[in-house]
């Protein structure tokens, strides 16, 4: 047995039956047809793509959900943080931990993580089941959220910094508000554009880019996928899910958009 | 604020419909230990659907071993071809075959196995409508071209050759000599087929049914397959636990990682990078056996520079040149075996397994610059060994063979690696025969038959010779090998035959690839089959 053994008869008639026997043109009309009226043609194991991505894309989001809960709960507190006590021992010490997490990259974290918690301490199980449920996605969902949660402390830090002098937080200080309104309130809402901005790209970002997160810890999503259609040259499969990540990074973006007005009372949509 | 509130909402009712997709989830059950003990084994996503002349590669091929059983099995420790539901199969003159089914089998939805069920699942594998990629194996019966046409249609929907002759009787004609016919029907593109694959085709494949001592229990395609024991199984090989579990890895370090952890107890591929610390981790739970896999270096015979009459010495020369022992320890960590003829060490003596090759698979620096010289040196001054550069890490044993090569040589010119892309590319050119020098060759056999890795690879114009290597004299005794009627004979003229491959050289043996597994400590009595599958139905759950 060597390698795909077709013969010259079996070859033409699957030319005929994929329309590969067409000029490239009506190949190309044929498929977007298609994938206009929501079929992606047929990955290389005979599944539709269509299920596949039914498949994956619940796993994925989820993971996303978490990651993106991750930096916003921590990323944000801690550049909070940081960001009021600039320059105090505080601040020095979760800028070098970012330091650490920035430069060392995702699939060492990961697979350090799942020896240690996995294997040496048994606290989780090493892969997720394929169910993927929330509470085994937390671990894989602090790893792919780490370089990102890095990110969004330093961005959260220096805009909270840079608006603490801002005229409106002093003039909310001198209309005597508790400190915890003006903070919360005024400064943050005012800081967390950059932020928000950058949390939108991410989604998006975390979404497409999960592969090694995915291979690590055994996640059916759309990073493997992904992988295993680049692997097997299943190129349905990669378009796909490639047109169907597009969308969510514009829808994404569009969240971001619609987020700015509620964040910044100055900016606003007719 | 207007403007603002309604922006609000639509963030809000976006971020809610986003949320409100990401639900779902269950969860899956373990297994009691004992005899009804349920094993877990990794998996990976089968390539084709599970039809058994539609799987080619071992992954399906595990799912296909357990809820199938042929005519023919082959025994998991010798790989000789043992009777399953044949009761006999008679010929006299090795063209006709007359088969008869044992008695008292079923499928496991109660279906009984008949010599219908046979020849309309070949009939089906065969036809070219069907598109099964195991089609080829069906090419030996007679009216194979015409259900199978190179061109055009199909001219009939059955093959002549195959004829019901009694509820549990039916005849094979072949359009040549072929004694060890037989011998190939415990392939999985051989087994029966029941009544429902051809009724509601896509309800079978998405819960497969057969007739082996397993039946399928779930099925969620690219995640898991569960299987239970089937109890109503009549064969003598009855599993000996509860069921498999097959899941889906998305990475076999990750697989490796969760048996080490021991939430999973089977894995049937060690990865290379964890070689190395296998024995730590697992200590003699660790199987590493020879599987029917051969590597070999073939030769562009097309091509004027590598077809020149002496050129064997030459050929013969870079074989000795080439450090076997060296390269499967240091680069392999002994997972391959140097090679010692053009076959596989699961054949076993009596298959035919012999030291052919001889000092010409021996590394002997001296000799081999002597050849070489004798053989007009190398054409050009260099050669370049082809091999894809996607998969399988060949980089490395092609440099270590070249530089074998070239210090036995003592020509840091003689040979240097040539990566090629992508396996696809790689295969393209090789079948279009466009190497200009050495290429790497991987063969896995059919079925363990001598024959299997002889005829295909090198017989003129044969499907595999891809170096369109030739010799009236090979081709002969591979003829006479088939013609002969005792197995035993036939044997000694196919060794005969390889006699004549190690004299031109035809292709350098390099090595035997190793099929290899570990196991947790809950399961014991693992073993690979010769198709370097794990046998299932005998592992049992402590």
């Amino acid at each position: 047995m060597r390698g795909p053994g077709l013969r010259p008869g079996h070859r033409a008639r699957l030319k005929q039956e994929f329309g590969l026997d067409k000029p490239v043109w009506q190949q190309y009309l044929t498929y977007m047809g298609n994938v206009f009226t929501g079929d992606f043609g047929t990955a290389f194991n005979g599944q539709p793509v269509t299920e596949l991505m039914a498949n994956a894309f619940p796993v994925t989001i989820r993971l996303t959900v978490v990651a993106i809960l991750f930096e916003i709960v921590i990323g944000i507190s801690l550049g909070v943080v940081t960001g009021l006590k600039r320059g105090r021992p505080v601040d020095t010490t979760v800028l070098l931990l970012t330091l650490v997490v920035l430069s060392v990259p995702t699939f060492v974290t990961g697979l350090l993580i799942q020896l240690l918690l996995g294997v040496k301490w048994g606290w989780i199980k090493p892969a997720v089941s394929p169910e993927a449920t929330f509470d085994e996605l937390i671990v894989p969902g602090l790893v792919l959220a780490s370089v990102s949660l890095a990110y969004v402390t330093r961005l959260t830090r220096t805009s909270i910094a840079e608006n603490k002098r801002a005229d409106y937080v002093r003039t909310a200080v001198a209309k005597g508000l508790p400190r915890r309104r003006v903070i919360s309130r005024h400064l943050l809402r005012n800081s967390l554009i950059p932020v928000v901005t950058f949390i939108g790209a991410d989604v998006g970002a975390l979404m497409g880019g999960a592969i090694a997160t995915e291979r690590i810890f055994n996640i059916h999503g759309v990073g493997y996928q992904l992988y295993q259609g680049i692997v097997r040259q299943s190129t349905q499969t990669v378009v796909g899910f490639v047109t169907v990540l597009v969308l969510v990074f514009l829808l994404a973006n569009l969240i971001v958009d619609l987020l700015y007005a509620v964040l910044d009372p100055r900016i606003r949509y007719a | 604020m207007r403007g603002a509130t309604h922006a609000k909402w639509a963030a809000l009712a976006t971020v809610v419909a986003l949320a409100a997709t990401a639900c779902g989830g269950g969860d899956s059950g373990g297994g009691g230990g004992g005899a009804d003990g349920i094993v877990s084994s990794s998996w990976g996503d089968p390539q084709n659907p599970l039809e058994p002349a539609n799987t080619n590669e071992v992954q399906g091929g595990k799912v296909l071993s357990m809820i199938f059983r042929g005519l023919k099995e082959y025994d998991p420790k010798t790989g000789a071809a043992k009777d399953m539901l044949a009761e006999k199969i008679e010929t006299t003159d090795s063209t006709n075959f007359t088969v008869t089914v044992k008695d008292g089998w079923t499928f496991s939805n109660g279906e009984k196995v008949t010599a219908k069920s046979f020849v309309d699942a070949w009939n089906y594998a065969a036809n070219l409508k069907n598109n099964q990629k195991n089609a080829y194996f069906f090419g030996y019966i007679e009216g194979y071209d015409k259900v199978h046409p190179d061109k055009g249609e199909p001219t009939a929907e059955t093959m002549s050759g195959l004829k019901v002759t009694g509820d549990r009787t039916f005849t094979i004609k072949l359009t040549q000599k072929f004694s060890t016919f037989p011998d190939t029907l415990g392939y999985a593109a051989f087994a029966p087929l029941p009544k429902a694959f051809y009724d509601d085709h896509a309800a079978w494949l998405s819960k497969p049914v057969g007739n082996g001592p397993y039946t399928v229990e779930s099925y969620s395609k690219g995640s898991q397959m569960q299987l239970k024991r089937w109890d109503g199984y009549p064969g003598t090989d009855k599993a000996q636990n509860g069921g498999v579990t097959l899941k889906v890895y998305t990475d076999n370090n990750t697989a490796y990682t969760d048996l080490t952890a021991g939430n999973l107890d089977l894995v049937d591929d060690v990865p290379a990078s964890q070689l190395k610390n296998v024995s730590a981790d697992l200590g003699d739970r660790y199987i590493n056996t020879p599987a029917g896999i051969i590597q070999t270096l073939s030769f562009p015979f097309y091509d004027a520079n590598w077809n020149k009459p002496g050129q064997e010495k030459l050929r013969q020369g870079l074989s000795m040149a080439i450090d076997r022992k060296q390269i499967t320890e240091t680069i392999f960590q002994k997972t391959r075996t140097p090679a010692v003829d053009w076959t596989s060490p699961v054949l076993g003596a009596d298959g035919g397994y012999k030291d052919v090759c001889g000092q010409f698979c021996k590394y002997d620096a001296a000799q081999a610059k002597k050849l070489v010289a004798e053989g007009g040196g190398i054409p050009g001054g260099t050669m370049k060994i082809s091999y894809n550069a996607d998969t399988g890490s060949h980089k490395e044993w092609v440099d270590a063979v070249c530089n074998s090569i070239n210090r036995a040589l003592g020509n840091n010119k003689a040979c240097v690696g040539n990566p090629i892309g992508t396996f696809a590319d790689y295969r393209n050119q090789v079948t279009q025969s466009k190497m200009q020098g050495p290429f790497r060759a991987g063969w896995q056999m059919d079925y363990p038959l001598i024959q299997n890795f002889l005829q295909p690879l090198y017989y003129t114009g044969a499907s595999s010779n891809d170096g369109k290597y030739t010799s009236p004299e090979f081709d002969k005794l591979v003829n006479q090998a088939n013609a002969e009627t005792d197995i035993k004979k036939a044997v000694g003229l196919f060794q005969q035959a390889e006699g004549v491959l190690r004299d031109d050289m035809g292709a350098i043996p390099l090595w035997y690839q190793n099929g290899s597994a570990g196991y947790s400590d809950r399961v014991e009595n693992v073993s690979l089959n010769p198709f370097s599958v794990p046998v299932y139905n005998q592992i049992k759950v402590k």
